[in-house]
């Protein structure tokens, strides 16, 4: 039977605001699942054109299955949100790009009509399941050196990073940090942000965290604007004495949800459903674990070559902030300048946070929300690094392009 | 310290063991820039198994709260404020341990007082104030959300009502004046009135939506985040909130008549709770918030110092604590599992109790009797019931599919029986019967198997006496009708042991049922009562009463109905049987009354006729009767009938029927539907002096379902 692959599109995205992770965090006494659900009826108001028995999917990432993050929560999530049971769903684990990965596993599925429309989100709660819980690495990655025992480590690997990169020094990511956080701010006094946030009412019962009872959170609690390079500077370097990689110039550890509508886009036409970005290309690339960051680097070539596009046709980067390093290590790569303009635009993870299988639709719903802004831009791309050696890549078309008026 | 401050410090004192709900204030910013807000949370910091209550000191707590979110609307730092609950909980009311423990009228005010002190602060705040009804929300819990500017409700809520005069009082922190103003007296009569009269009934939150008592309704999901979001929305003025006017005319006295006659129908002015609360809608009317706050704190002062409030908490105690955990049951790890029941007989009882098995337990029921057509019947009887569950949709086709494959009918004892764990006999009320089916099923059934009977008036020891293991036999006395009234009476044959008894209150339990011990007694309690009872109004009828009078004279009881209504309910030949059995075990106290003999001979099943809309006496009834000529007034009868049920419940104390006069009053009150303002009865009996002039001492201590001394 022949077969049409059809054009995939991002209808819509949102989150929930970024916690910090740990006892006195917004989130602390609030369930994974239920930011999930939180963020996925957010997207179902916000698209009333989408009839949940539509749906043909709900993908959800989250690196840590177990507990409220487990029991296959892309369907209990869709349950407990109120989608119809006839709606399936699963989770998916690619450490940070899960997120990520429901999008593109999803959008191939799309491609090749198996679905019309899905839900695709991520969920990390590292307070609720800090980095590592669980885990049993096979003894043979140590004793037969299939790894560097620092691979495992992720501000290990940063350091790693640093020392392939001698011309990046902490001054650089320092000053890297900054900026992130400088953009946060203007994009939040913008309104860049606030759009795309749901609204999570959360119960605290502990006095030491602050005023107890319900809250309502409708910011992200890692933003430190203000911060200058005096305040890095004498941050400690926890990785390795004497290194370059601080809590200053890398993502915290964080609590939150995506979620997106990624259809076909025929489907979203049909339904009148908003096209906000069109899927080019995508992919993934393996590095040595103890590089981790250096992913992006690989992905984005093989992501490029897909769509026979070069680094110079994308218009607008939105790059995980895992680490200023692997940032700047992205950019050093391409010969882009480290405050170029077309990057990360509202900053990125360094101040908003990252809870890691969710970070991906973050990146996508800041690329989205810049495409509409920016119609003479064609081509943006979403990268992101991941643990044990990988590196994503998605890149995206404009609906918005007004073409080299 | 405000005068408030000190009336609850008063109060606490009273109070010692409250379980204190803490008011928490948190503040944060409203999204789209509608302003800083102060969200109060009520928890009392419990699971939401324990829910939230206010006592004095949960008062003090609200009140401090409201203090400092006063103080912050007043320098305009906060734009609103809200209220909920904890987790599944907004609250659920006054604290009634508090209640109970309050000895003098002018406590009792207090309490009123109190509440309304603290809960007008919020109508009175320099800002709107917003409630939100997050869940359960019950008496004080509903009434502090009707002081607020606005509210919402989770769809998820499944549970809302002003309950307070199911158990005597009235909602007198607010309900009465504020409700009607809100929804106007009709629907604010329904809930008040009807649904606490109707067996407590609650309300959904779709259904608090749709009667107006909340103004916007959210899904249980986000329901905070959402209700916050209409919140900011209301601030900033993009939603208005638009309330029906409430109609002050002819329509608020009819909705008052109509409560009255509902009341009427309930407790025939037995119980003063709902007739106060009536009095307070309709003074209303005319809008006077704060007049109707101090009727609402003269109504709960009187109400709390009177016996029928007291005899209604110690009912829904009895109802809610002890016939959960029944008084003298066996350790409930001597149960054995249960995981095949056997039916002798496929009668309407016999098919009604396999139905119950098969639906609580969902464990294999099999019928059997004399011949396959009835079996065929009973099998038949209970795939029909199935099935009309299936079409109201109580159940789905699954469930339905499951429930059939279970029940089967067969004519061999042996087939059917030879792995049941428990057998229940439901045949013809004859002692040999009963003992030749049960050494029958002795025969073929396993050697560890529990035999029940549902014997309404045989010895239970009797029947198991010819057995080779009696001590496997207990009375299982179910209530017609089985699927309503609760009660189950479980008989402790003279032989029973442990681990039968045990097994039988484990079934009872997951049968839903009220279990309560009761001796191997002629017609053990609730039978026993109601034959004294009518036995006694059959007497004065016989000796010459006229029909009537002698009904009358019971009214002020309160009964659910009138004694000769209810020997048509049970069927005067049944009635008569069970007198019988009573006459030749006690000839001294209970009679067989030849005129009940007369209309059951003439084939007669009841002794009214409703031709023309109310009941009438039959005159083919009245053409029967044969009476004396001894004429006595209502409060002759009245005082008669008491005599004589304080004479036989305080043989039945005497005797060992029963652990205590409480297992009476729950059995009343569950197997009979005797009302909570009675306390079942011995409340009643003591508080009236009935006790003391017969028996010559009180059912109860003073203080138990009495004002303390």
């Amino acid at each position: 039977m022949p077969r049409t692959v059809r054009d995939v599109v991002f209808v819509d995205g949102v989150r929930t605001p970024f916690g910090k992770a740990g006892p006195k965090g917004i989130y602390h006494e609030t369930r994974a699942d239920d930011l999930v659900v939180k963020a996925i009826r957010e997207l179902l108001r916000r698209n009333p054109g989408l009839d949940p028995k539509r749906i043909d999917e709900v993908a959800i990432a989250a690196t840590t299955q177990i507990g409220d993050q487990g029991l296959t929560l892309g369907r209990t999530a869709g349950i407990l949100a109120g989608l119809p049971q006839s709606v399936p769903g699963y989770s998916i684990d690619r450490m940070c790009a899960g997120a990520l990965t429901a999008v593109t596993s999803t959008a191939g599925s799309i491609a090749f009509g198996a679905y019309d429309a899905v839900i695709a989100g991520g969920v990390e709660h590292m307070g609720r399941h800090p980095m590592g819980e669980g885990v049993d690495p096979n003894p043979r990655f140590v004793s037969e050196k299939l790894v560097d025992e620092s691979a495992l480590f992720m501000g290990m690997t940063a350091e790693n990073l640093h020392d392939r990169y001698p011309s990046i020094t902490k001054q650089r990511a320092d000053e890297y940090a900054v900026r992130s956080q400088e953009k946060a701010a203007k994009a939040y006094a913008n309104g860049k942000i606030q759009q795309d946030l749901v609204p999570v009412s959360v119960r605290r019962t502990s006095p030491e965290a602050g005023e107890t009872g319900w809250g309502l959170v409708t910011a992200d609690e890692p933003m430190r604007p203000g911060t200058t390079l005096e305040n890095l500077a004498g941050l400690k370097t926890p990785f390795r004495v004497h290194g370059r990689v601080t809590a200053g110039n890398a993502a915290g550890l964080n609590d939150g949800a995506t979620a997106s509508i990624i259809a076909s886009e025929d489907f979203a036409r049909e339904h009148e459903l908003p096209v906000k970005m069109r899927l080019v290309s995508y992919a993934f690339a393996g590095v040595e674990p103890e590089v981790m960051g250096y992913g992006p680097i690989p992905a984005t070539e093989k992501a490029l070559a897909k769509a026979g596009l070069s680094i110079s046709d994308i218009g607008l980067f939105e790059i995980n902030e895992a680490f200023a390093v692997q940032v700047l290590a992205f950019l050093e790569h391409y010969g882009i300048a480290d405050d170029d303009a077309r990057v990360n635009q509202y900053g990125g993870a360094i101040a908003f946070g990252h809870p890691l299988a969710s970070s991906g639709v973050r990146l996508m719903t800041q690329l989205a929300r810049q495409f509409e802004e920016q119609p003479q831009v064609r081509y943006g791309l979403t990268t992101m690094c991941v643990g044990f050696g990988m590196g994503a890549t998605v890149v995206w078309e404009n609906p918005h392009f007004e073409g080299d008026k | 310290m405000s005068t408030t401050a000190e009336l609850l410090k008063g109060a606490a004192e009273l109070f010692p063991d409250e379980v204190v709900t803490s008011a928490h204030v948190r503040h944060f910013d409203l999204p789209f820039g509608a302003g800083r807000f102060a969200l109060v949370t009520l928890d009392n910091g419990l699971d939401h198994t324990k829910p939230t209550t206010f006592g004095p000191a949960s008062l003090a707590n609200l009140n401090a709260a409201i203090d400092q979110v006063e103080k912050e609307a007043a320098e305009g730092t906060i734009v609103g404020v809200g209220i909920t609950g904890k987790p599944f909980i907004f609250a659920v009311g006054a604290d009634l341990k508090g209640v109970e423990l309050l000895k003098r009228h002018e406590d009792a005010l207090a309490i009123g007082k109190g509440g309304h002190e603290v809960f007008k602060r919020l109508a009175a705040l320099a800002v709107p104030t917003f409630a939100y009804y997050n869940g359960a929300a019950m008496g004080g819990g509903v009434e502090v959300g009707l002081h607020c500017t606005y509210r919402t409700v989770s769809a998820a809520i499944p549970a809302f009502s002003l309950p307070e005069v199911f158990l005597g009082l009235v909602p007198g922190w607010g309900g009465c004046a504020l409700l009607p103003n809100l929804i106007g007296a009709e629907k604010a009569v329904s809930v008040i009135i009807e649904n606490s009269l109707n067996q407590n009934r609650q309300l959904k939150g779709a259904q608090v939506y749709e009667l107006g008592i909340a103004d916007a309704i959210f899904e249980g999901a986000d329901f905070l985040e959402q209700s916050l979001l209409w919140t900011a929305a209301v601030l900033k003025g993009e939603i208005v909130v638009e309330r029906p006017a409430v109609d002050r005319g002819e329509a608020w006295d009819q909705a008052v008549a109509k409560g009255r006659f509902v009341a009427d129908s309930k407790v025939h002015g037995a119980a003063p709770a709902a007739y106060r609360a009536l009095d307070i809608i309709a003074a209303a009317k005319n809008g006077d918030l704060q007049q109707g706050f101090d009727a609402e704190d003269q109504a709960l002062a009187d109400l709390i110092m009177g016996g029928e409030l007291r005899s209604g908490i110690y009912a829904f105690n009895l109802v809610q604590k002890r016939g959960k955990r029944p008084a003298g049951a066996p350790d409930k790890n001597l149960a054995r599992p249960v995981t095949k029941v056997g039916v002798v007989g496929a009668g309407l009882m016999a098919s009604q109790l396999a139905l119950l098995f098969l639906r609580r337990l969902e464990v294999p029921v099999v019928l059997t009797d004399i011949d396959q057509a009835r079996v065929d019947k009973g099998v038949g009887y209970v795939h029909a019931e199935i099935d009309k569950l299936l079409g109201k949709g109580r159940i789905n086709q699954d469930k339905a599919n499951r429930l059939k494959a279970l029940v089967t009918g067969v004519l061999d004892k042996a087939e059917g029986f030879a792995d049941a764990d428990f057998v229940i006999e439901a045949v013809f009320e004859e002692i040999g019967v009963k003992q030749q089916v049960f050494a029958e099923v002795e025969a073929v059934a396993p050697a560890h198997a529990i035999f029940a009977t549902n014997t309404s008036s045989l010895s239970v020891s009797e029947m198991a006496s010819k057995l080779k293991h009696p001590e496997r036999v207990v009375g299982f006395h179910f209530f017609n009708p089985v699927a309503v009234l609760p009660l189950l009476e479980i008989v402790r044959g003279e032989q029973t042991d442990d681990a039968s008894l045990a097994t039988a209150f484990a079934v009872a339990k997951k049968l839903k049922k009220t279990a309560v011990l009761v001796k191997d007694a002629p017609a053990f309690v609730v039978n026993r009562i109601l034959t004294r009872f009518m036995g006694e109004i059959q007497n004065v009828i016989d000796e010459g009463t006229p029909v009537e009078v002698a009904e009358r004279a019971v009214e002020p009881l309160g009964l659910p109905m009138s004694p000769l209504v209810l020997l048509e309910l049970v069927g005067p030949a049944i009635g008569l049987h069970v007198s019988e059995t009573l006459n030749r075990a006690f000839p001294e106290r209970f009679t067989v009354s030849p005129n009940l003999k007369a209309v059951v001979e003439a084939g007669k099943r009841g002794f009214y006729v409703y031709d023309s809309g109310k009941p009438e006496l039959d005159p083919e009834v009245a053409a029967l009767l044969k009476q004396g000529d001894v004429v006595l007034t209502e409060e002759q009868v009245r005082a008669r009938v008491l005599d004589a049920v304080a004479q036989e419940i305080g043989l039945m104390l005497d005797e060992g029927v029963v652990a205590e006069a409480q297992d009476i009053d729950l059995c009343l009150i569950t197997g009979a539907g005797w009302p909570f303002h009675l306390g079942g009865i011995t409340p009643y009996l003591d508080r009236e002096g009935v006790s003391e002039r017969v028996n010559g001492k009180r059912f109860l201590a003073p203080g138990v379902a009495s004002v303390p001394a």
